[in-house]
């Protein structure tokens, strides 16, 4: 078992690194069909990535070792989540490590590590797009927090592993009130998380509407491609918890051999590549709110996060 | 035994390094004063452990305080807070060696500083009513004394006013409460009222409960008593403000868990609930001026609020878990606020040492003039990063750890029993998430405007690292907060007999190497999150280094102007500027102060000759809560003066009315 579940973790981290510049890819492909474009394929993310590791390593005067450090921290800590969540199998043998929170905890901790790479380097454009990012950040971090508490709720743990097997076990449960609330907080908050529309748009370059890209703004050559490859990869990593918190079929619970982990790679990588159309799709429809309207539709998030916890535990006072 | 001769050494030092402060040569003094501190807080730390361990054995010294005497002993509890203390004593006296060089420091102050010490030592060990309020009222005096240091300017004046008006009104609920608590039991030892506390009426259980719970309040810096801490910890001198934060206000919470936790026996539901939402509005609102903030050291005096918030928050949770009958999230919710304690000493005295190195450095401690130390300081830009990274509850983090806690014992916090559990959960989940995003605000702002970036002034530019000895002092706070961040296997012993002293909870929280929760589903890592992220940037590092071949040498370039010329460090963000999103969007609660005032040309009024931009940000709780009752304060002193006519006879007059009403009282 242990050693059958050490394979299936290992193969989820590395379907996780290798889908995540696909998942980009799938996004702006779609959004370029919709729009009457021809776009650049699915793969350009990948191509794009082998120029930048090509290119020269370049390092702006008067930055200190936070911004060289950083795009590595930030891509290491995404990385450390993505073997925390059940993406291929349902209890991944890193379960005890850690729980919901830590995965919150550590993409997180790459946000935070961003916004400081940003600030090091002293210009105007890494201030501003620090300082949006964790103004964001801070206000997604409690509704993040709500969403999964109210998760937690009826199964009595935060335990990944407990939350997608039990919903696997009773699919009828994710229509609860509390879960569809915390699901609705749980689609703004990955929004913002990965800089989507319409809370921040990952194309423009533009100092009025920046945010994300203000705070890469230095970075070139190998160091951007870890932090492309890194912020990918959060895109993955959120979407496949969207996906197997609310519709875990496919995922390998308890069989682990090598039929049922196929299957299940199978499945998420279709559920990923779903979802990643989707987004592309609904960001055709939506325009950039205005930086302070956003904290309205966080709020907005938030509330629905307190929402679904209350609901879901005064419904389970009900329900015992 | 041992615990006594630790004991007496305790007091010994307490009383013995200041009069050696005073009799040494004026060169001597900082290496007395700052090494005595040190070995009294060995001292505290190693009795601390036995009373962990063994606990005290009580002693009774009749001859020290009059009437009563004086009784000393300990549990698990006190050792717990004698180890805090000792342990931020041991790194603050490191740091006083070389932070007093130069005269820095007059000599009262540093003849006060080891006696300070030895009375917050001695505060989790008195064991009845009249030795705890002694020892109590000796830090306090002390601690007012040291605000005062700097008296000759006038914002550190009005600090220590309100510092020892709050801290005595704070004195007198606890008094008060205490007083009437033991003539209740009958018996003024704590041992006794703990025994019997549970009987007494209701009626005076609730009265004691709110007077000690507003005094201790006070002391640990919560809302609406918060006002004396953003004042008084920035004008106190930097080793001062490390002890004040990171031990004293712990002692607040040291007394709401002896008297309300533990003597007053399981009460009723309300109680947590008081506790909860008290500690839920100082958190979430300290911290949104933590995050506004941009003086350095009004910053952590907030965060210091805050952290407390969350430990009552604990606390709270606790009492209600075990008042609704759950023993085991109960516990969980306890340790949570136990470690948050412990965590807050260690990452807050780090973070108080830090800022004082920078304003000694540089004589600035406001953020908007500060950058750029992390070139200029390594040393110390490292080690304030510490207290960062431990403070703002991110994973690798200390902080996380008692905020995971936290959050685990109010998910299994099973709601079917009542629903007051049931809606008070996801609203105090609701304040501690807000708090956690905006602490991290906060620390980032700090760290990442202060310390990084460019230097905004020439004083900053100039700043150079300390002394060895207030670097080592910094990082024997940094060793243990790493040491809680990674290594609960380790600290977890600290914990592991509270259980026995505290009534009402049972099971708790596993202390390994993985977390777990005994009785309750869930565990977490933190070595191993720190493993897996260490071997995930392994990982990454060895793909980059083989991808190298074919890729040009990395070289070093001028940062990105847009074209246009060289960018001076005046276009850098401050940290105004870096919370006016936040400031913004929490513009309801904070109230900031802005004028902006537009002069325009003679000639046309179209064009602009200047525009000036103020904003303050001043604490509404304070403008809108303090001020009308000053206010009433006031009026009602007018209105007795009436009263002070000067004449004899009315005098005689209000003397024999007086005995009247007595006599008439009394019969």
């Amino acid at each position: 078992m242990s050693r059958a579940a050490d394979v299936g973790t290992a193969t989820q981290i590395v379907l996780a690194v290798a889908v995540a510049p696909m998942l980009v890819g799938v996004t702006r492909q779609t959004r370029a069909r919709l729009e009457g474009r021809a776009g650049a394929g699915w793969r350009q993310p990948y191509r794009d990535l082998r120029k930048l590791l090509r290119k020269q390593s370049l390092r702006p005067r008067g930055t200190t070792i936070v911004f060289a450090a950083a795009p590595l921290l930030v891509a290491a800590s995404t990385l450390a989540a993505a073997g925390l969540v059940p993406i291929v199998v349902a209890s991944p043998t890193t379960t005890r490590i850690g729980d919901l929170f830590v995965v919150v905890g550590l993409l997180l901790f790459g946000t935070v590590t961003l916004a400081l790479a940003g600030l090091d380097s002293g210009t105007a454009f890494g201030g501003m797009g620090a300082s949006r990012t964790i103004t964001m950040a801070a206000l997604v971090e409690p509704s993040l927090l709500l969403a999964v508490f109210a998760l937690s709720v009826p199964v009595r743990s935060t335990s990944l592993a407990a939350i997608v097997t039990s919903v696997a076990a009773h699919p009828e449960t994710v229509a609860r009130p509390g879960a569809v609330l915390a699901g609705a907080a749980l689609v703004v908050a990955v929004l913002a998380e990965t800089g989507r529309l319409p809370i921040d748009n990952p194309a423009t370059h533009l100092e009025l509407t920046m945010v994300h890209e203000a705070m890469t703004l230095e970075y070139a050559g190998p160091r951007l491609a870890v932090i492309e490859w890194a912020s990918a990869l959060r895109l993955t990593v959120l979407l496949a918890l969207l996906a197997n918190l609310f519709w875990p079929a496919g995922i390998a619970i308890h069989n682990v051999s090598a039929p049922a982990l196929l299957l299940a790679t199978v499945a998420i990588t279709a559920k990923l590549v779903v979802l990643a159309a989707v987004l592309g799709g609904a960001e055709v429809l939506l325009a950039k709110l205005r930086l302070f309207r956003v904290p309205e539709l966080l709020a907005g998030a938030f509330l629905l996060g307190l929402l679904a916890v209350t609901t879901s535990s005064v419904l389970s006072v009900n329900a015992s | 035994m041992l615990a006594h001769v630790l004991l007496a050494a305790c007091t010994g030092f307490g009383l013995i390094v200041p009069a050696g402060v005073l009799l040494a040569r004026t060169a001597a003094r900082p290496v007395v004063a700052g090494g005595g501190t040190a070995v009294l807080g060995v001292a505290g730390v190693a009795l601390g452990v036995q009373s962990i361990r063994a606990g005290v054995v009580p002693v009774r010294i009749g001859w020290l305080l009059p009437l009563s005497g004086a009784q000393f002993g300990g549990d698990a509890l006190s050792g717990l807070f004698v180890l805090v203390v000792g342990a931020v004593a041991v790194a603050v006296g490191v740091y006083l060696i070389g932070y007093a060089r130069d005269g820095h420091l007059p000599t009262a102050a540093l003849a006060i500083i080891p006696g300070f010490v030895g009375a917050m030592l001695l505060v989790p060990l008195a064991g009845s009513v009249t030795t705890f309020l002694a020892m109590w009222e000796l830090m306090a005096l002390t601690s007012t004394v040291l605000v005062l240091t700097d008296h000759e300017r006038a914002a550190c004046r009005r600090a220590g006013l309100v510092y020892a008006v709050m801290t005595h009104l704070g004195f007198l609920a606890v008094l008060v409460g205490l007083v009437t608590f033991a003539a209740g039991v009958g018996s003024e030892v704590f041992a006794a009222m703990a025994r019997d506390g549970a009987a007494l009426p209701p009626a005076t259980r609730d009265a004691i409960f709110l007077l000690t719970v507003a005094g201790f309040a006070s002391k640990a810096g919560l809302l609406p008593l918060h006002a004396w801490l953003p004042r008084g910890h920035p004008e106190a001198p930097g080793p001062v403000s490390a002890l004040m934060s990171a031990a004293m206000v712990a002692l607040g919470v040291y007394g709401l868990i002896r008297i309300d936790v533990v003597a007053l026996g399981v009460g009723p539901g309300w109680w947590g609930l008081t506790l909860l939402v008290i500690g839920a509005t100082s958190a979430v609102y300290a911290v949104l001026q933590a995050s506004v903030a941009t003086d350095l050291k009004r910053l952590l005096a907030y965060s210091t609020s805050e952290n407390m918030g969350l430990v009552a928050v604990g606390l709270g949770a606790a009492m209600l878990l075990r008042s609704a009958a759950q023993p085991a999230a109960a516990a969980v919710a306890f340790a949570a606020a136990m470690l948050q304690v412990v965590n807050h000493a260690a990452f807050k005295s780090l973070a108080f040492l830090g800022a004082s190195t920078v304003q000694r450095a540089t004589g600035q401690r406001d953020l908007d003039q500060l950058g750029g130390l992390a070139r200029r300081m390594p040393a110390t830009s490292g080690l304030f990063g510490i207290a960062a990274l431990a403070g703002s509850g991110l994973p690798l983090g200390a902080a996380f750890i008692s905020e995971w806690l936290l959050l685990q014992s109010l998910v299994h916090a099973v709601p079917s029993h009542s629903s007051t559990v049931a809606l008070a959960m996801p609203l105090t989940v609701a304040a501690v998430a807000l708090s956690a995003g905006l602490g991290i605000a906060a620390m980032v702002k700090a760290f990442g405007v202060g310390f990084l970036a460019r230097p905004r002034t020439a004083a900053a530019d100039a700043a150079v690292d300390p002394s060895a000895a207030m670097v080592a002092g910094m990082a024997l706070a940094a060793a243990a907060c790493v040491l809680l961040a990674v290594a609960p296997a380790l600290t977890g012993p600290l914990f592991a007999h509270l259980d026995g002293v505290v009534p009402g909870l049972d099971g708790g929280v596993r202390w390994g190497r993985v977390l777990e929760l005994s009785g309750l589903r869930g565990a977490m890592s933190p070595l191993g999150v720190l493993a897996a992220v260490a071997a995930a940037a392994l990982l990454i590092a060895m793909s980059i280094g083989l991808t190298r071949r074919g890729r040009p040498a990395p070289t070093t370039v001028p940062l990105w102007a847009c074209g246009a010329g060289p960018l001076t460090p005046r276009m850098q963000y401050t940290a105004s500027a870096f919370a006016e999103p936040l400031q913004r969007v929490f513009d309801d609660v904070l109230r900031p102060d802005t004028d902006i005032e537009v002069s325009h040309l003679d000639e046309s009024r179209y064009m602009l000759d200047r525009i000036r931009y103020r904003r303050q940000i001043s604490d509404a709780v304070e403008a809108r809560l303090y001020a009308p009752i000053l206010r009433v304060v006031e009026a009602g002193a007018h209105l007795v003066r009436r009263a002070h006519n000067g004449r004899l006879h009315w005098y005689l007059g209000y003397g024999a009315v007086g005995l009247l009403i007595a006599l008439v009282v009394a019969r």
